[in-house]
């Protein structure tokens, strides 16, 4: 069962970090959704195995008590992750808005890389490009 | 006196509630602020006096005895830390409030400061691991919302790097706690330095590694701190200034608390040694490209948080006390080189160091105010950062260090060198006529971060002593475990 959850885990930070390596932005935002829900699969894992259940006076009847504190620290992981994604996608909205397209921009120094390399230092060029980058 | 340390987190975050429910009433608002963020300042005073005589403060919440419960200390180190980002904390509200016209404060902004406060007092005192990730969190997502207050175009694109960024780094830091509950089945940090000694030695340093990442995505330090000079510089003056001088900061002092308590070695450390120096030169030569005073300030901080790691490298009591200066120092002289970037920024509507000159002729106090905040971040004697980079070269030679040591002493000259090109496109040259004016409160302010900076210099001797005194601390794990758990 739990190399089960296990793979899931592995297979969510992998699909996550693809995301995360793309250009767009809404992609980017769900594959930190998949990341963070991995991230939380792992907690839930290390209840389970040899970590015994920290709740004070139960120690005899250890075995029939799942560990309540990782199922405690996912809730507050999820409700953080939820209110981060939330705000996220407000702000890709925003950016959408902005700049007309879903891509992330570049950011000021590699767009002055750019231009020191263009050869004829067609800045005309370069907005138009940016813009539809 | 325990009851200040739930406290110093409570308070802001009380007052972040009565910002809000008074609505638009300006000057309730601000006294609502002023007064939460002057509470957490007099607790962090009345903490680091009481951890300084020998009886530092600890609280269990809920009364629930060490391990079980959440816990929250504030020994010497902690203590000099809140003290010093309380203050900056402070001074920055003085200067925000003071800021007129098109700067003028939003009115949702005092929420988002208290929140930024409690999240920074929170992740400093707290000694559980989870618990530090959710005071992360807090202090995060102000600063998210900071960094967007005006939602222009370039500060959308910064925030959204730094959002992602930081939201895989806290990934990253849910794996690392759930890799150290599999291996100890506990998260206080006290516990921790016990159970992890017995841990198999591989585990225990994949473990450091990953915290070391983790913090490092914080803290900005080499390869990691690509995000910084980034998305910084695009934030009004006072956010840049309070996040310039403390977020990373806060890395940086979980970066020395997490590898002294929990991974604690003997001897220097050539990886901690290795990222310092990177981080020192890849910072400082990323300066010298820039042409805009906050950019430029900007990769500076990069540069000087390999400092402090190079004094975290040495592992020894000198190294660490010489760490423990640095961060008071920085903390201080970089919010308030910030803070004159701001002035400058206020006056003439930018930043970019060929569109301002002659400000030196036309509004000396900002120059004279510059001046010695930019000779202490080069560390020339006499100001603050002399006296810090002096323990730091002291105890490099001590410990035959010699290639750190040749390195920092580079990066100060490169340092200073960045310093002179600001001075000498914004203060010398053609002078250019103002567009806005500084207030008087925004001047004062800046005004008193110079004094603070100088004052650092000049009370050298006690603050070095504190310092030395806070690293015997740290360097035994024993004494923190003791204060948490009890003679166990």
């Amino acid at each position: 069962m739990s190399l089960v959850t296990l793979a899931v885990a592995a297979v969510l930070f992998a699909v996550g970090t693809y995301l995360i390596l793309q250009r767009m932005l809404s992609r980017v935002i769900i594959g930190l959704g998949l990341l963070s829900h991995g991230a939380n699969l792992l907690i839930m894992l290390a209840g389970s195995g040899p970590a015994s259940p920290p709740v004070l006076g139960v120690g005899s009847s250890s075995g029939s008590i799942a560990d309540p504190l990782p199922q405690a620290m996912v809730l507050t992981a999820i409700v953080i992750t939820f209110g981060i994604t939330a705000f996220l996608l407000a702000l890709a909205l925003r950016s959408y808005l902005l700049t007309g397209s879903d891509a992330v921009e570049d950011d000021i120094e590699d767009r002055r890389v750019r231009r020191a390399h263009r050869p004829d230092g067609d800045e005309s060029a370069e907005a138009s490009a940016g813009a539809t980058s | 006196m325990s009851w200040l340390l739930p406290a110093v987190v409570a308070i802001p975050v009380l007052g972040a509630g009565l910002t809000v429910l008074v609505g638009r009433r300006l000057l309730l608002q601000r006294l609502i602020t002023v007064a939460s963020v002057g509470f957490v300042l007099v607790a962090a005073v009345l903490l680091l006096i009481s951890a300084d005589s020998g009886s530092p403060q600890v609280a269990q919440i809920g009364g629930w005895t060490a391990p079980a419960g959440i816990t929250l200390v504030a020994d010497r180190f902690a203590a000099i830390v809140l003290t010093v980002s309380a203050a900056m904390l402070v001074v920055v509200l003085v200067y925000a409030m003071s800021q007129l016209g098109r700067d003028a404060l939003d009115w949702w902004f005092h929420a988002k400061y208290l929140v930024l406060t409690a999240g920074v007092a929170l992740s400093l005192v707290t000694g559980d691991l989870f618990n530090l990730f959710v005071g992360f969190e807090i202090m995060l997502i102000a600063s998210y919302v900071l960094l967007t207050v005006r939602a222009q175009q370039d500060e959308v694109r910064a925030t959204m790097s730094y959002v992602v960024i930081n939201l895989v780094a806290s990934s990253l830091f849910l794996v690392a706690i759930a890799f150290v509950y599999t291996t100890t089945g506990t998260l206080n940090l006290a516990d921790l330095s016990r159970e992890l000694a017995a841990v198999d030695p591989a585990i225990r340093s994949g473990l450091g590694l990953l915290m070391l990442v983790v913090f490092g995505i914080k803290a900005a330090i080499f390869p990691l701190f690509m995000w910084l000079p980034d998305s910084y510089p695009t934030a009004p003056t006072p956010v840049t200034a309070v996040f310039a001088g403390l977020l990373t900061k806060v890395g940086v002092f979980v970066i020395i608390r997490t590898q002294t308590l929990l991974f604690s070695q003997e001897g220097p450390s050539d990886l901690l040694l290795f990222v310092a120096g990177a981080t020192m030169v890849v910072g400082v030569l990323g300066a010298i490209a820039q042409n805009d005073i906050k950019r430029i300030l900007s990769f500076h901080i990069v540069s000087q948080i390999g400092y402090m790691i190079m004094g975290l490298g040495f592992l020894s009591i000198a190294g660490l006390a010489a760490a423990i200066l640095y961060i008071t120092h920085h903390i201080v002289v970089k919010t308030g080189l910030f803070l004159v970037g701001g002035l400058v920024e206020a006056e003439h509507g930018t930043g970019a160091l060929d569109r301002i000159g002659g400000v030196l002729h036309r509004r000396p106090v900002i120059a004279a105010m510059f001046l010695p905040l930019a000779l202490s971040l080069a560390g020339i004697p006499p100001f603050s950062g002399f006296v810090a980079k002096l323990s730091l070269l002291q105890e490099g030679i001590a410990l035959d260090r010699w290639l750190i040591v040749a390195v920092s002493l580079a990066v100060g000259l490169l340092t200073l060198f960045s310093m002179t090109k600001i001075w000498g496109g914004v203060f010398w040259g053609e002078r250019t006529e103002a567009q806005g004016h500084a207030s008087g409160g925004m001047v004062g302010a800046t005004a008193l971060v110079v004094a603070l900076s100088v004052s650092v210099a000049l009370f050298a001797g006690p603050i070095a002593g504190l310092a030395e005194r806070a690293a015997s601390d740290l360097l035994d794990p024993a004494i923190y475990s003791g204060l948490v758990l009890g003679g166990r």
